[in-house]
């Protein structure tokens, strides 16, 4: 199913805004500016894009540690994104969690997770939560196929199947587990698997962002409806390393290429120009992203140190009139 | 006032708790039609329905996980890990995610769940069926951990639990199931971090909890008839603790003996002991002492359980200990 011009250009102008987002930040790390670990979803972009546009603002999203693409598709802040990842005050967090914990409440970003398969049961409760509170909300567990050989994803797919929650199990296949190839991981088949639990499964190219749009809006739909979960699996490519700085010597060119040649960015320009669109317009949209996340940048550069007090305040909840030991 | 059991009491916690606030549901193995392993959670399922009552399959892990992500999505979900020994399979849950998702998340959104689990031995249980864990929770900044000893406090701390916006581990002791006490019509609430009084006295203080408590009372009313006035402070919480009672009460003693079910070594004696060193060691005439199970698995065998667990006897020998101690000399261990 292909989508109108009106429907793809927003989900190019996200995919857009993730891609220059993630090469802004790979600078800023080689620059010494964002410290810890960096782990980019370049290449992945319309997984993240083509599901968040199959949600509504009640929906909840919890995700991995390969996750500024889905705190961006699920619309945070794009200053405090900044500002969090840079280790600042202003930060969605407040400087206490950075790139691998950017969560955004506000707009049902549960998290990024330092835990390979730690957002699965996270999601799972949200959706219990959706169910029992009648929201008519869903949740969406992301994970990587590195998540797959994780016995908490079995027993997330059997007890969300058992409860008939509206959970959406949206895997991004890149076929690397960190530094491992999948075949060495995982022995089973996702969809397989799924349907061993009776949950149906599609895969789709995931870096085709109308192909993840159109499945995902059909099974959130029923998700929603109370038909139980539903597996999305997107075939997708992995463009840096592991971490920003792994030197992927476990990687070969050719599959490095291949990844490069399936670029979600390209095959959604492709669409765009068939239907017309003139490329210089495509440009000012770019052009206006990229505005966009400097100002956020420099935002975040102007943005105070965290302060020490207020995050030892917040081990526990504070309570009106209340202490803590 | 009316006589109810431990268990009994924590069951009627539960039900006045989701008859109060309907965020609150409950789920774990066996929880809702078969009533709970230890019968606690019986009658439940009929008085709450099953969209708030919940069999679980066997799988902890999601069990402690859901919690986590039913607590950020508005419920106040309160799990049960059938044994303490099973929060193994939990501990990612906890340690990685509800401990800190609170701060990590800059203070965005609290995490009010309840993880009710069953500690202590003496059941013949075994190895992997009888441990005291309690003391690693306590050493995760996020978790708060509480281990009532009796009924109306079992009833008390867990509302206050349910209540409270932040993780909390509820410890029960398998023992203590059937242990009656009294619990008014109208309970009188406990905050967490709260200590009590358990007996007065003056010359050498008893910090313990859990199942522990009895044992001190019972090693403290064999010291009266000496003459020897004990003081026995039953924490409930270990995780925040109550560190200014346990301050007053050593300004008075100048003695303090910690006892407690779980190993001794790196447990929550050795915080206390290490802590109240630090604070007060001029005020002490005496090093404080550690009493708790034996560095060795709990074994199966009956001559085996009894001789690693704690009793009386070893408070006993403890407050003597204490009691006798005289400067420049060391202790054969």
């Amino acid at each position: 199913m292909h989508l109108n011009q009106q429907q793809l250009l927003p989900l190019y102008e996200a995919m857009v805004l993730i891609r220059r987002a993630e090469e802004r930040l790979s600078r800023l790390f080689g620059d010494g500016e964002v410290p810890g670990f960096l782990h980019l979803s370049i290449g992945q972009e319309a997984v993240p894009v083509g599901i968040c546009a199959a949600l509504q603002a009640m929906d909840t999203v919890a995700s991995t540690h390969r996750g500024h693409g889905h705190a961006l598709a699920k619309g945070v802040n794009l200053d405090g994104f900044f500002a969090e990842i840079l280790g600042r005050e202003e930060g969605l967090c407040r400087g206490r969690g950075g790139s691998i914990h950017v969560a955004d409440l506000r707009v049902g970003m549960l998290g990024a997770n330092g835990i390979v398969g730690g957002g699965l049961p996270i999601a799972l409760g949200s959706a219990l939560a959706h169910q029992v509170r009648r929201t008519g909300g869903v949740s969406v567990a992301f994970f990587g196929d590195g998540a797959m050989a994780e016995g908490v994803l079995h027993e997330c797919l059997n007890l969300a199947s058992l409860w008939k929650l509206p959970l959406i199990f949206a895997c991004e296949n890149n076929g690397w587990s960190e530094f491992s190839p999948l075949d060495r991981q995982f022995a089973a088949q996702l969809g397989a698997l799924g349907n061993a639990f009776g949950i149906p499964a599609v895969q789709v190219d995931g870096s085709d962002v109308e192909a993840v749009c159109s499945e995902a809006t059909r099974i959130v739909a029923v998700a929603r409806r109370g038909d139980g979960p539903q597996i999305l699996e997107c075939k997708t490519f992995r463009w840096r390393g592991h971490y920003e700085g792994d030197p992927q010597k476990y990687r070969d060119a050719g599959d490095l290429a291949d990844a490069r040649s399936r670029d979600p960015l390209a095959v959604s320009g492709a669409r765009l120009e068939a239907m017309g669109i003139p490329a210089d317009r495509i440009r000012t949209l770019e052009r206006a992203v990229e505005a966009r996340i400097e100002t956020a940048v420099a935002s975040a550069r102007l943005g105070r140190e965290p302060d020490y007090a207020a995050a030892a305040a917040d081990v526990y909840t504070q309570v009106a009139g209340g202490a803590h030991g | 006032m009316a006589e109810t059991r431990y268990g009994m009491a924590i069951n009627r916690a539960l039900a006045d708790a989701m008859q109060a606030d309907s965020s609150v549901v409950l789920f774990g193995e066996d929880v809702a039609a078969p009533g709970g392993p230890f019968a606690v959670t019986r009658g439940l399922l009929a008085k709450f329905g099953p969209e708030r009552v919940r069999d679980t399959p066997i799988s902890e892990a999601t069990i402690a996980g859901a919690a986590v992500g039913a607590a950020m999505g508005g419920l106040k979900p309160v799990v049960e890990i059938m044994f303490m020994d099973f929060m193994t399979l939990a501990m990612d849950a906890l340690v990685n995610q509800a401990a800190k998702a609170h701060f990590m998340f800059g203070g965005q959104c609290s995490v009010p769940m309840v993880v009710r689990t069953p500690h202590g031995g003496g059941l013949n249980a075994g190895p992997q069926h009888s441990q005291c864990l309690e003391a690693w929770f306590a050493h995760v900044p996020g978790l708060k951990v509480v281990v009532p000893s009796n009924p109306a406090d079992a009833y008390a701390l867990l509302r206050a639990a349910i209540a409270d916006p932040d993780p909390v581990v509820f410890v029960e002791n398998k023992t203590l199931y059937s242990a009656k006490g009294e619990l008014a019509e109208v309970p009188q609430p406990v905050a967490i971090g709260d200590a009590r009084i358990a007996q007065n006295g003056s010359d050498v203080t008893i910090v313990t909890y859990g199942a522990s408590v009895a044992a001190a009372l019972k090693s403290a009313a064999s010291f009266a008839a000496d003459g020897i006035s004990v003081e026995v402070i039953d924490l409930r919480s270990i995780q925040p603790w109550d560190e200014r009672a346990v301050l007053e009460s050593v300004a008075k003693t100048r003695r303090l003996i910690v006892a407690h079910e779980a190993v001794t070594a790196f447990g929550v004696g050795a915080e206390i002991a290490a802590r109240i060193s630090e604070l007060a060691f001029g005020e002490l005439a005496a090093p404080v002492l550690r009493v708790g199970a034996d560095f060795m698995p709990i074994p199966f065998a009956r001559k085996l359980e009894r001789a690693c667990l704690p009793g009386e006897a070893d408070i006993t020998a403890a407050v003597r200990r204490s009691l006798d101690w005289k400067p420049n000399t060391r202790i054969t261990p």
